[in-house]
């Protein structure tokens, strides 16, 4: 093994989105070793995503200027980024812990690491859509939301001519502007809720962040230039198509927000972008025991002090992984854990490098955790308007896959609950396969639990979403990587046993 | 940034031979997107029903867009950029040794070097 093969640090920040960028440049800035690992090509996670050559993101977006402060930050304090790795295992070690990583392909790399060992880690690992089953949901020309956006961030490439965009949330609006800006036509923007020109407006203003208010406005601007139609209660309730998307169904909701049939149109498309919300992803965070919760969009996400320490000694988490709330929280709370990171490690903390000269660091701390509780308090007001509808199971067909790994359709899920009498997801899991497959459970995950719910009129539980989410090794590995590893630092119970 | 991977090559388009046909694209494209700007949209099929899958989640989550690359079976197509003379194939490599991440204690062929990739080789029907 290569020395550059191991990397040791004082902090390990895991992702390099507005949350990691921000932990590893408060946390070097004082001086702490640091090094960040992600999956991307380049820094800037899926917000601040951008392609090759670039910069950063592109100009106009949100927060650009952040982005590129943090970055001049990073190389300005010596904080080693790991790109193109994925973490496939997280251990405690001692008294700090150990990431073991692989490239994200398996080519010949020349500058692998394949472990990196630090007394702290933060996780920052984000999120992806949160998705909903829909019969033809499978077919190619069906993407998430935010795979079609970052298709277009990254590369400048839309994957469609003719697009309908549907699920909930102000996402939407953003991923349908960028693609008619980008020359597409968006045939339908379909929100599952209705309060959403409530959201365009005033609110978001009222509710403390006036930055989302503009970035609403200017993504309504595009929609409206564009043409573009708004339907609220509204819902793809089938795709058609053979080898591709060639149609979809379009259906208003009731108020249960069951489909009405009556209402039922079909129209021309060749790409469906779907999201209901996110799912933060927390595989390194739940294999080392952090305590959980639900969050008010149903999400499992990990608790965290206000200083973003989890429940495990050591271990802090900022961004998506402690409620999806977006990239302005995710920066304040990457700050935050960067400040917490570097008092418990008795480091003095930054003594004004110009940026962020000033304001003492205490003061600095007070002034981010209030800008936490009222980001929190924004995000809940969006989940709150932004639900998944109740009656959504409705639209499901027998046949309509639900996880598409194994292919396991939503007929074998209610064999599972009635004939096997499975009462919770691990078990429907166990007894059906959903979540059995290459993806482990990340995409149907959700739709899995909320249909148990339905069936069994059980409610979902932190548990049992977090049954449902363990994933000891985070990544698929070959065998002859698990076998080199060290016995020390895997998981406490074999994933086999 | 030793690990930060340069974007840059010194060919101006590269060329990527798939189904036949050989593509040109611009240096630092996923394979994704050097597909799917030549318009095609599905590169595998499912193991079970034999259905055309591409491009989902898009950010290296939800492993659909799994393609052959060089060889190489199961790659996400999404997350690997291309390079010239590239050979990419619908992934069927019924001896490879990569098992999924084990999910809790659940399946006990996971790591006795079945394959858990989603097609080809296909081993779910033989978990017990």
């Amino acid at each position: 093994m290569r020395s550059s093969d191991v990397l040791t640090a004082d902090v390990a920040v895991v992702g390099a989105g507005p949350a990691g960028l921000a932990a590893a440049g408060e946390a070097a800035a004082a001086g702490l070793d640091v090094v960040v690992v992600d999956a991307g090509a380049r820094p800037g996670g899926q917000y601040w995503r951008h392609g090759p050559g670039a910069e950063g993101p592109a100009p106009g977006t949100h927060g650009r200027g952040t982005f590129s402060t943090l970055r001049a930050g990073l190389g300005r304090h010596g904080v080693r980024l790991v790109c193109g790795h994925q973490v496939w295992q997280a251990g405690r070690h001692d008294d700090g812990f150990v990431l073991r990583l692989r490239p994200v392909h398996d080519f010949p790399h020349d500058d692998a690491v394949e472990r990196v060992s630090a007394r702290r880690l933060i996780v920052c690992t984000g999120g992806y859509d949160r998705q909903l089953p829909v019969p033809g949901w499978d077919l190619p020309g069906v993407m998430a939301a935010g795979g079609a956006q970052a298709l277009l961030k990254e590369y400048g490439t839309v994957p469609g001519q003719r697009v309908v965009v549907a699920g909930t949330g102000p996402f939407l609006v953003a991923v349908a502007a960028g693609l008619a800006e980008a020359g597409a036509r968006v045939v339908a923007v379909c929100e599952a809720n209705a309060p959403v020109r409530g959201w365009l407006r005033r609110p978001l203003a009222a509710l403390g962040e006036p930055a989302k208010a503009v970035e609403a406005v200017r993504y309504a601007a595009a929609l409206a230039r564009h043409r573009v139609p708004y339907r609220t209660r509204t819902a793809v309730t089938r795709v058609h198509g053979d080898d591709s998307v060639r149609a979809v169904d379009l259906t208003a909701l009731d108020h249960d927000g069951r489909p009405r049939e009556a209402t039922r149109t079909t129209v021309p498309a060749d790409l469906v972008a779907l999201g209901w919300g996110f799912t933060p992803s927390l595989d390194l965070l739940l294999t080392l025991g952090a305590a959980t919760r639900l969050d008010g969009d149903g999400s499992l996400v990990v608790r965290v002090d206000d200083g973003q320490r989890t429940t495990v000694p050591g271990l802090y988490a900022a961004g998506e992984t402690t409620g999806i709330a977006g990239a302005t929280q995710a920066v304040r709370e990457g700050l935050l854990s960067g400040l917490a990171v570097t008092a418990d490690l008795g480091r003095a903390g930054r003594t004004g490098d110009g940026v962020d000269a000033g304001p003492s660091r205490s003061r600095r701390a007070a002034r981010l955790r209030s800008g936490v509780r009222r980001g929190r308090r924004f995000a809940e007001a969006l989940h709150a308007a932004c639900p998944v509808p109740a009656g959504w199971t409705a639209w499901l067909a027998g046949d309509t896959v639900v996880c598409r790994c194994e292919e396991v359709p939503f007929a074998a899920v209610c064999h599972a609950v009635r004939e096997l009498g499975a009462e919770d997801p691990r078990t429907v899991k166990m007894l059906a396969r959903p979540g059995m497959g290459m993806c482990q459970g990340r995409v149907c995950g959700f739709a899995t639990a909320l249909i148990t719910r339905h069936l069994t009129g059980h409610p979902s539980t932190a548990e049992a979403l977090s049954a449902f989410g363990k994933r000891p090794l985070a990544a698929p590995v070959t065998l002859a990587e698990l076998a080199a590893s060290d016995d020390r630092t895997a998981p406490r119970t074999a994933p086999w046993s | 940034m030793p690990h930060e991977p340069d974007d840059r090559t010194d060919a101006e388009v590269c060329r990527v031979h798939f189904g036949g046909r050989t593509l040109t694209a611009q240096p630092g494209l996923s394979v994704a997107a050097a597909l799917v700007r030549e318009g095609i949209t599905s590169w595998r099929s499912t193991r079970r029903a034999g259905g055309p899958r591409g491009l989902f989640c898009g950010i290296g989550v939800c492993y659909d867009c799994l393609i052959t690359v060089d060889g190489h079976p199961d790659q996400r197509a999404c997350l690997v950029a291309v390079r010239d003379g590239m050979r990419l194939e619908d992934g069927r490599c019924p001896e490879d040794d990569r098992g999924t991440g084990p999910d809790d204690g659940v399946r006990p062929d996971a790591a006795v070097g079945s394959r858990e990739t989603g097609h080809g080789g296909g081993s779910g029907d033989a978990v017990k």
